[in-house]
């Protein structure tokens, strides 16, 4: 189920000098699942934004994003107590229910927000999930920092090695010697198709697509699966393993 | 407001004999077949509904990224992604049926006479169906739709060619991207086209700046929102002048003001297109905005300002 309804900024900080935090208050009984996501209206804009879940309750939203373009800078720019309009229970989230003890949760740049509700839900489920967050720099990697109340082990890999294993999020889990029994993961498409490649226990991944409507009826974010065209807005935005085409 | 309450005025209107509760319809390719709507708000208030583009077989469309963003628009380029003819029949209509108790409008695209021919007569037998819309100028199919809808001469040949094989009432969109409406309008309603619809999206292109590159993976695609309003309400302006067929009037419409200045200027009825991709109430506030707006203006009858500025 759908809703548009009007939110109010409780805080917005800026965590680095791209990425930010907002935490915003109002009905979030259509979010149901971690990596679900919510489209954002922009003042002056004429799409709205969408924006994956970083974590929720049963009165806040939180959202981690990243200043790219004009959508987010106009995000950004809003302080506490101003009002933005969202859409959301948009989006299948992550598979809970899968059975596993040890999933990793893999997170490159700000690819990393579904994953803290995600960790959260399924730590509450007497599961012990690994985070590896994958991050260009060290100060993109204070992302981890959100992850220390989550109730999972937290990793990280900066391509530059300033912090943590240098490298990928797959040169973490060889040098820790990690040994997952399920992955999900978020972050840009390179990562995705390499991590297809490189991990050989099942998994599932959450797509970033350009979107219109975010409810899928406009077929603009539409991906060809093994199991034919597919909506990332609608059917995913997160997908198995097996069922992704990569080309 | 409920639209029920307002007794003093009349928002409905009639399309070749098939009478709409009031003029609002969802253009085609911005409300899917209308079921997925239904989480929204009850669809059942809508005048009908436009469902979307519809081909022989079934379509991927084309690569992502899809859509850009404009100053009060938005740039599209999906390429007529759709199940194919046989799937729509067979499995959306009847979830749409379930939803929208309404008779419907059928989009009807194709890439030759031949496929629309089929597509129509298909389409046709369908109870639920009272219009069919037959999409000649969807910009984003190289060599396909955009070829018909330029040319009159293409344009009366699919419209002789798709009468001859149905029953239901024949509108025709038209594109905006030619240089003579009006020639093409005429050209469809000599052949036989029961109505027209227009505006269909006006090509345009985005580049971003930084890649050097453009925004949509096609290049080109279908410029829509409020900012093409002003040309939608001209060309229905010119068409509804020139033929004498009914006009549903389409581009930009965003508010109650905009249907009613839509129908002065000669439509019918109105379809609401990318504003609901924004504000998936878009309709349905539109509907419930119109009483109060007809009331401010002094209109009793909606159907009483229909092409009024050219009387």
């Amino acid at each position: 189920m759908y809703k548009k309804n009007i939110y109010k900024v409780r805080s917005n900080r800026a965590l680095s000098a791209k990425t930010w935090l907002m935490v915003l208050e109002g009905d979030t009984q259509y979010l149901t699942a971690p990596g679900q996501f919510v489209n954002v209206a922009i003042e002056g804009k004429f799409l709205r934004r969408p924006i994956s879940v970083c974590d929720y309750d049963h009165q806040t939203i939180t959202l981690l994003y990243d200043v790219v373009g004009e959508g987010t800078r106009y995000m950004s720019s809003l302080g506490e107590g101003a009002e933005l309009d969202l859409l959301t229970g948009l989006g299948n989230g992550f598979d809970t229910e899968v059975e596993c003890q040890r999933p990793l949760l893999l997170g490159g740049g700000v690819g990393i927000a579904p994953m803290l509700n995600l960790a959260k839900v399924l730590a509450g489920q007497g599961k012990r999930p690994v985070v590896i967050a994958g991050c260009n720099t060290a100060a993109d990697a204070v992302v981890a920092q959100l992850f220390e109340q989550s109730g999972a082990e937290v990793y990280v890999a900066t391509v530059d090695g300033s912090v943590g294993t240098r490298g990928f999020v797959t040169d973490v889990i060889r040098e820790q010697g990690i040994e997952g029994d399920y992955f999900y993961a978020c972050g840009p498409l390179p990562m995705l198709k390499a991590l297809t490649g490189a991990m050989t226990i099942d998994g599932e991944l959450s797509l970033d697509e350009r979107m219109a409507c975010g409810f899928g009826v406009c077929m603009c974010c539409s991906v060809e699966t093994k199991s034919g065209a597919k909506r990332i807005c609608k059917e995913g935005p997160v997908f198995k393993k097996e069922e992704l085409i990569w080309k | 407001m409920e639209v029920t309450n307002n007794k003093s005025v009349d928002l409905s209107v009639e399309l070749s004999g098939v009478r709409l509760d009031n003029p609002v319809v969802p253009a085609s390719g911005c409300f899917g077949y209308g079921y997925g709507m239904s989480e929204f708000y009850d669809i059942n208030i809508l005048g009908s509904i436009s469902f979307k583009g519809t081909t022989r077989e079934a379509r991927y469309g084309n690569p992502l990224p899809r859509v850009a963003e404009c100053s009060a628009g938005m740039i599209n380029a999906v390429g007529l992604q759709n199940p194919g003819i046989d799937a729509v029949i067979a499995e959306e209509l009847p979830k749409m049926r379930a939803a929208f108790r309404k008779p419907i409008i059928a989009n009807i695209s194709g890439f030759s006479i031949d496929e629309y021919v089929e597509c129509c007569r298909k389409i046709d037998a369908e109870e639920q169906v009272a219009i069919i819309e037959l999409n000649v100028s969807c910009p984003n199919v190289h060599g396909g739709g955009m070829s018909f809808g330029t040319s009159a001469e293409s344009v009366a040949e699919v419209v002789r060619e798709v009468k001859k094989v149905v029953t239901k009432p024949l509108y025709v969109k038209l594109t905006p991207n030619v240089t003579d409406i009006v020639a093409i309008a005429k050209a469809a309603e000599e052949a036989g086209a029961d109505g027209i619809c227009l505006i269909n999206t006006m090509l345009g292109m985005r580049i971003n700046t930084r890649t050097r590159k453009p925004v949509i993976a096609n290049t080109m695609g279908g410029f829509s929102g409020a900012a093409v309003f002003p040309v939608a309400v001209r060309m229905v302006y010119q068409v509804a002048k020139a033929c004498n067929i009914p006009v549903i009037g389409c581009g930009g419409v965003e508010t109650a003001s905009d249907v009613i200045e839509m129908m002065m200027a000669g439509a019918t009825a109105v379809e609401v297109g990318a504003a609901n991709l924004r504000n998936p109430y878009a309709c349905k506030e539109i509907i419930e905005a119109l009483p109060a707006e007809m009331s401010r203006l002094g209109i009793e009858r909606l159907s009483d300002i229909i092409g009024i500025v050219n009387k």
